[in-house]
């Protein structure tokens, strides 16, 4: 007898399972291709961690040893791979604790999901425990946030946040979760965003001003490239490589556009900006054409803006309308991902070489090099020097380390002398200026490229700052290798007393403890070196650790970083003493 | 540059949250909002906001090009007065004795193209449409007799060029 009905039959139709909504998050992160998060338990937040419990052979949580500490070692992961980076953390403290790095993420336009647990939503608004309006702190550093307080909402919003995390400029998405969301139940199906109706990742690509950008290259006398972080996150090191090479532009890097290009292309002339090299800062109020791709004009970048090249017809190539004539006026504004508008861009260039103006870089060089450089890689006498350290990491790296930098004037030193041969390289705090994101950063780093030597060169202020991240490098015996340039003191500040602030050295001098004895209690190898003739052995040792190893130096205490353009000096009147 | 008023019109999604996303932006430049009015517009489900400061147009091409950066805005538009049709609203709360008694202020109701909104034994409430010196001239009129309260809009205006909010949505409809 036929038994079949139509009630029947509908019941194989939709495939959905019921899951909580703790769940629902874990799988959204699956479907998303997550592999690696980093976070820290708490109340609000307790229950995806009891799910992640269940599901620790798919999906590696990092427990940070502090919640700034996980967005950073996200900003790390996301940095070197890619992908998005993942922080998780609770209510409350938890939620507060990730700012520095949301900031950090949306002024470097790094891909970036935060999860937070809330407190329940009848709880909302009523000064609970642990109870923080994140959504309210967050608002003005986050490309998007939203509060879910709805089970049935987690796959949908996390399935945006990742869109809007890394497509078209990516930066930090915030997504708050009620307690009682976590908890109840939903139908889980899961479908990734493809796109938002108020949401223009790319803007239109307008192919008359890419003919007249390619006009006014090739016919330039004197044209200059200075590239950013926007050629690495559009995927367009080969192809911009291509433009440089047939153009025969010089090409200068912005600190996050650093290893974009390979350091020692003989195309590339180095860094612009406050301590650049010094040809391509004179140069830029030399050239008759600048070409900027996927950079900002950061005031760090451009010194005082009424003297930044006044006498050259700037090229803007930008993946945000917002940025143009932001800061400098762009005469041929090139809206698009540079991976698409380069391509074009090619098709239209002339082969030109530019002998003659690409020989004043090289003088340029040769002054710097004789007054500067000669003298920061080969003191002779005193304690060693920050260049001296960068240098010998170099000769054992052969330019394939990943070298995450903290911030101050060691940051300064390893982005001028680093040598990288792959993109991806630099990974540095640049527009934020974040103390204390180098140690976990480098723990996501390594966990994002595990196949490369990961090298975090910091200074004795900034270690201090995120110290604790040992504890998750012992635990999770992350191999990677930490230098600490110590010169027992802040020493950018004091570099900017010494010279605008007659010497009055205010609290800049930094009594330390025995750092060899703290990487010790936590069971990291760890030396400790102060004399020139040890030096090379102890970063041999360090590169070629299997393990985790903590390099101390003691370095001259009151080394200046030059060249330097003074705030409000025009980038030509950079100062070589 | 010279600073002047400037309307900024902003269509966006229905979100909790987007009024402070908004606001934040004029806060991090240092810029005092004059006034600002939310409500839905002529498309169904899109809020739009409508932003008056006082800046220089070099400031508020700037702030535009930020507000239609944040995800859930739609399209971010700025005005200068003569492009725009733009009205305010005041309601002015008066006691109904001096009302009655002072006949002066019967005149300035009906020279001022004003409405009584309400009447009750105690208080009057009238209210004035127009342009913000229509407003004040109501209310430096109405000033001396004691006003028992007064308030004011914000700047509501419509642009005389189109505004092709539709189409960009339409437009996204097919191409996703």
């Amino acid at each position: 007898m036929e038994v079949k009905t139509a009630s029947f039959e509908k019941v194989s139709s939709p495939k959905t399972t019921k899951v909580s909504g703790a769940e629902a998050v874990i799988k959204c992160l699956l479907e998303e291709g997550v592999d690696t998060l980093y976070g820290y338990p708490g109340g609000a937040i307790m229950p995806v961690y009891d799910e992640l419990y269940k599901y620790q052979t798919q999906i590696h949580h990092v427990l940070t040893r502090h919640e700034q500490g996980a967005t950073h070692a996200a900003q790390g992961y996301a940095r070197v791979s890619g992908k998005v980076g993942v922080a998780m953390a609770t209510s409350g403290p938890g939620a507060t604790n990730l700012v520095t790095g949301i900031a950090d993420a949306q002024i470097d336009s790094t891909p970036m999901v935060c999860i937070t647990g809330q407190v329940g939503s009848h709880l909302l608004g009523s000064d609970a425990f642990q109870e923080t309006d994140i959504i309210g702190i967050s608002t003005p550093i986050t490309k998007w946030n939203y509060q879910i307080t709805k089970a049935e909402e987690i796959p949908e919003i996390l399935a945006k946040a990742f869109f809007i995390a890394r497509s078209g400029r990516p930066g930090p998405v915030l997504i708050d979760i009620t307690k009682d969301a976590q908890f109840a139940s939903l139908e889980f199906t899961y479908k990734k965003c493809s796109g938002i109706r108020s949401y223009k990742p790319k803007p239109e690509i307008n192919l008359s001003e890419l003919e007249r950008a390619a006009d006014a290259i090739n016919n330039a006398k004197k044209p200059m490239i200075v590239f950013g972080q926007g050629v690495i996150l559009g995927g367009a090191e080969e192809l911009f490589k291509q433009v440089v090479e047939k153009s025969g532009i010089p090409a200068a890097w912005t600190i996050l556009g650093l290893s974009a290009m390979p350091t020692d292309h003989p195309l590339n002339v180095g860094m612009v900006g406050m301590h650049g090299n010094y040809g391509p800062n004179v140069l830029t109020n030399e050239c008759d054409v600048l070409i900027a791709i996927g950079m900002r004009f950061d005031d760090r970048v451009t010194g005082n803006l009424e003297k930044y090249a006044k006498q050259a017809k700037v090229i803007h190539f930008e993946i945000d309308p917002a940025e143009i004539n932001k800061n400098v006026h762009a005469d041929i504004p090139v809206l698009g991902n540079v991976n698409e508008t380069l391509k074009i861009l090619l098709e239209h260039l002339k082969p030109n070489k530019h002998e003659a103006w690409h020989q004043k870089f090289k003088d340029y060089y040769q002054i710097e090099f004789d007054k500067i450089i000669k003298n920061d890689l080969n003191a002779e006498r005193g304690k060693i020097g920050m260049a001296e350290v960068i240098d010998e990491i170099n000769k054992c790296s052969k330019g394939d380390a990943v070298i995450v930098s903290d911030v101050g004037q060691h940051q300064m030193v390893a982005c001028r002398y680093s040598k990288f041969n792959q993109t991806r390289s630099n990974v540095t705090s640049g527009g934020l200026g974040t103390m204390g994101f180098a140690l976990p950063a480098a723990i996501g780093a390594k966990m994002g490229a595990p196949d490369r030597d990961v090298v975090a060169v910091i200074g004795d202020g900034g270690y201090q700052m995120t110290i604790q991240e040992l504890g998750t490098i012992f635990q999770t015996k992350v191999p990677v290798k930490i230098v600490i340039l110590n010169n027992d003191f802040l020493g950018m500040v004091r570099q900017w007393q010494q010279l605008f602030f007659e010497k009055r050295y205010a609290s800049t001098e930094m009594v330390n403890p025995d750092f060899i004895t703290i990487a010790k209690g936590y069971h990291i190898k760890a030396k400790q070196v102060s004399k020139r003739e040890d030096l090379k052995e102890a970063v041999t040792e360090m590169m070629e650790s299997k393990e985790a190893y903590f390099l101390e130096v003691k370095v001259e205490q009151e080394e200046n970083v030059f060249p330097m353009v003074p705030t409000g000096a025009s980038v030509s009147d950079i100062r070589l003493e | 540059m010279e600073k002047k008023d400037f309307t900024v019109s902003v269509y966006t999604e229905n979100n909790i949250g987007l009024l402070s996303r908004i606001a934040a932006i004029f806060q991090k430049r240092h810029i005092n909002i004059e006034s600002i009015t939310a409500s839905r517009s002529e498309v169904n489900g899109v809020m739009r906001f409508t932003i008056v400061v006082q800046v220089t147009e070099d400031q508020v091409k700037k702030i535009a090009g930020q507000i239609e950066k944040q995800i859930e805005v739609i399209k971010a538009f700025y005005h200068t007065d003569d492009e725009m049709i733009y009205q305010e609203t005041a309601l002015y709360k008066i006691n109904s004795a001096d009302f009655v008694e002072d006949l002066n202020i019967q005149d300035f109701i009906k020279e001022s193209n004003a409405r009584i909104v309400t009447v009750t034994p105690k208080f009057f409430v009238i209210e004035k449409t127009g342009k913000r010196h229509e407003t004040d001239s109501l209310y430096e009129k109405l000033k001396p007799y004691g006003l028992m309260q007064f308030v004011r809009s914000g700047t509501i205006a419509v642009t005389k060029n189109e505004m092709p909010i539709s189409n960009i949505l339409e437009k996204f409809d097919t191409t996703n």
